[in-house]
């Protein structure tokens, strides 16, 4: 009845608008916040191993800083030629240490960072280092997506790795 | 008011709609390989490495019982919801020969110490090398699960984890086979 009554007085049309006016903008607010955190598959943020690839043998191009910020054990058996081990990003001695190494880097660098230790959605790596590099100011900046783990999704295809240190 | 509660209405479904969109991706649950090394029927790769209180762990004094090993970490998810129920396959099967051995792919072993008592771990845990998880094909994910038989030869090997009915199933037929 109240609603009837507050109709009556106004503009339906004006309401209506305003009404997919806040949803538009709470889409678009909560879509980039989550986003950023999340890392969900398929947004803009991620990039698939098969890219990666391309662009890693690609002769010319700029070629990303490859950073991974996965557990040691996992790096030393196999990593992705030319990138470099940082520590786990669910460390706070790994978020140091991708501090320090990109602390004098222009903010425009091309960072990937990866890890692969567990299914997506539940790596516990990934997410704390990129929010720190976002936090930072880092505008160009990529998650190499894997979705099971590096052995299935990125040795297991055949894409080139190297071991050690 | 009217206001405040249509700001609160479109609150809600911009959430809802954006949830709707999230797809986790499928993780391989129970899945069953066979590629060399530590390929399903061959002997499974000794070790010998050291356990939570710098004790040597020889797999070698494990054979004729049927073991599984448990490559994991803490930090893992899926590893940390997969050892309750080893704890409970260990109380349950012990008896007619079972052992469950973890492997801990953490960098040090103070986080494992103390999942080790947090969760009250009724099996031996070793820390794991870039060595040992070679010999088995490479760990390069977690969790991994092997399942030897009583004459230590790889019966199954999870990538991924594992679906507790399966792997339970296979325990019973290792533990009946004579």
């Amino acid at each position: 009845m109240g609603l009837a009554i507050g109709l009556g007085k106004r503009n339906p049309m004006k309401i209506l608008a305003k009404f997919a006016l806040s949803l538009a903008l709470c889409f678009v607010v909560i879509t980039s916040a989550l986003a950023q955190s999340e890392l969900a598959p398929g947004s803009a943020q991620l990039i698939n191993p098969e890219d990666l690839v391309k662009l890693v043998q690609a002769p010319q191009g700029e070629r990303p800083l490859i950073l991974n910020v996965g557990p040691s054990l996992l790096y030393m058996q196999a990593h992705i030629p030319g990138s470099e081990y940082i520590g786990a990003g669910s460390d706070s001695q790994g978020i140091a240490s991708l501090r320090r190494r990109v602390k004098a880097l222009p903010h425009n660098t091309f960072i990937v960072l990866y890890c692969g230790c567990c299914p997506w959605s539940h790596c516990p790596n990934v997410r704390p280092a990129y929010n720190e590099l976002h936090k930072a100011g880092f505008t160009n900046v990529k998650v190499l997506y894997i979705a099971d783990n590096f052995g299935t999704d990125w040795v297991d295809k055949g894409y080139p790795t190297i071991k050690g240190q | 008011m009217k206001r405040t509660v249509l700001v609160a209405v479109a609150l809600v479904l911009a959430i809802g709609i954006y949830r709707l969109g999230i797809r986790p991706a499928p993780s391989r649950r129970g899945s069953l390989v066979g590629t060399p090394p530590g390929a399903v029927h061959s002997v499974a790769p000794g070790f010998v490495l050291q356990d939570l209180d710098g004790q040597s762990l020889d797999l070698s004094n494990y054979r004729g019982k049927v073991v599984l090993l448990n490559f994991w970490a803490t930090w893992c998810a899926p590893c940390r919801g997969e050892v309750p129920h080893f704890i409970d396959l260990q109380n349950r099967y012990r008896a007619q020969g079972f052992q469950v051995i973890g492997i801990s792919m953490d960098d040090g072993p103070k986080p494992v110490r103390d999942f080790y008592r947090e969760f009250k771990m009724n099996y031996p845990v070793a820390l794991g090398t870039e060595k040992v998880a070679e010999s088995y094909g490479g760990v390069l994910g977690l969790p991994i699960n092997f399942l030897l038989d009583r004459d230590g030869r790889i019966v199954a090997k999870h990538v991924g984890e594992v679906d507790m009915a399966v792997v339970e199933q296979q325990i019973q037929t290792l533990l009946q086979a004579k």
